[in-house]
């Protein structure tokens, strides 16, 4: 692991596209985060191109794609983890509900 | 069972061509999972558990599958120095199989260890031991042939790892804590004359690391099968449908006289599709899987039990965006 080394840069190319697409470039992160984000992004509206790759298996990096319509693609990327962010709040909050129910359904019989 | 679920929420597993709705899928958003979202326990003991999820997304299922499998940090046996061993197996061997014996400490009150650090604390580490001789039994009598007649301590087993506190540990922890979470693991077997001594030092670390580190057995999910009668099938057709399935799957019920086949429980269904073979069968039924169904399976084996491991995955993978996010910002702020 590499601490010296920025979690998220962003890779060279998209300097003219008035910063509506990005490809940002995850170290540390994968098939876990970027599919599970792609899927969030992808599904607004501005959005007009989402994708993730990991270019080689043997590196933990992860290069994520963002194309929009019109908001900056920083904005859109920052909006999707506050929303996988909430999801997981959300999953938690469902699970935590329903091991309780379970547990006191095994107590009463 | 949603017997009249709607077609667009299924895959109509056909005799060779897997059938979808063009309903969307491959994306998710925030209202829509709140609102669909349920979760139901169906079975919850030590080792297994098995949940139904509902309205969730492959890729977020997926993540979480992930996270459980090798994002969660258990202790493993992780350093082993070898001070005498005279058994037949090899050092190396059994460093190896030493290092996969599960342990009951509680991951969470561990620190990691920090790179390049040798010697560790007593946050990080818990050290173990393992002094074991093998001698002939002077009480065997004779006509005794069995191994644990003849001999003393003829089986090393993981029972015979004693935990060294260090530093305050012995304040904090118990031994029922922090040792093998099985008993009865064999490490190796031994003669009369042969030693085995060892000291190890367990860290904390997680399954992407080594796979001694995962603490689930196998977490994994399936869709929920589907299974629709068209029309009736009785008599012997319906014993032959019966057959198609897995047992429990299909039932027969007597109505007027006759028999009937009825889908009982097509949870429980391996999804064979073997009611294809059978041609005056496989169009009066219709196979398929509940789309955003999913039951899922966690078998842990670690001390913590696996419902607080599915919990520790999603925080899991909430401290990956929160991280993420706060790296963005940096990175806004950078350019």
């Amino acid at each position: 692991m590499n601490t010296d080394l920025p979690k998220i840069a962003e890779i060279a190319g998209d300097e003219d596209s008035d910063e509506k697409s990005r490809t940002f470039l995850f170290n540390e992160e994968g098939h876990t985060l970027g599919n599970a984000l792609r899927c969030v992004i992808a599904s607004y509206p501005d959005v007009t191109f989402c994708g993730y790759t990991v270019p080689h298996p043997a590196e933990t990096k992860m290069h994520f794609r963002i194309q929009t319509s019109g908001p900056r693609a920083i904005e859109i990327l920052q909006r999707g983890l506050k929303d996988l962010e909430k999801m997981c709040d959300h999953t938690l909050e469902k699970f935590e509900e329903a091991v309780l129910t379970y547990k006191t359904e095994q107590m009463s019989t | 069972m949603k017997s009249d679920a709607k077609m667009d929420n299924l895959f109509i597993l056909a005799e060779d061509v897997v059938k979808t709705a063009p309903t969307n899928s491959v994306t998710l958003d925030l209202p829509t999972y709140k609102e669909k979202l349920q979760v139901k326990i169906m079975k919850l003991n030590h080792p297994e558990m098995e949940f139904d999820i509902i309205g969730i997304n492959p890729a977020l299922i997926n993540a979480f599958r992930r996270i459980l499998i090798s994002d969660v940090p258990t202790m493993a046996i992780e350093k082993v120095t070898m001070h005498q061993n005279k058994t037949v197996i090899q050092d190396e061997v059994l460093a190896h199989r030493l290092g996969l014996i599960p342990l009951k400490a509680n991951p969470k009150l561990f620190q990691y260890r920090l790179m390049g650090d040798q010697t560790g604390t007593d946050r990080d580490s818990l050290h173990y031991s393992l002094h074991i001789k093998c001698t002939k039994n002077p009480l065997c009598r004779a006509g005794h042939y069995r191994p644990e007649d003849l001999y003393v301590n003829h089986q090393v087993l993981s029972s015979d790892i004693k935990w060294v506190p260090i530093g305050g540990q012995s304040r904090l922890y118990k031994e029922e804590d922090v040792g093998p979470v099985y008993d009865d693991i064999l490490i190796a077997k031994m003669r009369p004359g042969h030693e085995l001594h060892v000291t190890m030092v367990a860290v904390k670390s997680c399954g992407r690391d080594h796979a001694k580190f995962s603490p689930v057995g196998t977490a994994s999910y399936r869709l929920l099968p589907y299974i629709k009668l068209q029309e009736d099938v009785e008599g012997e057709d319906a014993k032959t449908l019966q057959r198609c399935f897995s047992a429990g799957v299909i039932s027969l019920e007597e109505r007027k006289g006759k028999t009937f086949a009825k889908v009982e429980n097509p949870r429980i269904d391996m999804c064979s599709r073997n009611v294809l073979n059978e041609p005056h069968l496989k169009n009066k039924v219709i196979l398929g899987r509940v789309k955003d169904h999913y039951i899922f399976t966690i078998e842990s084996t670690v001390g913590t039990p696996p419902d607080e491991l599915f919990k520790e995955a999603v925080k899991i993978m909430k401290k990956k965006c929160v991280d993420a996010l706060a790296e963005t910002k940096k990175f806004a702020s950078r350019s």
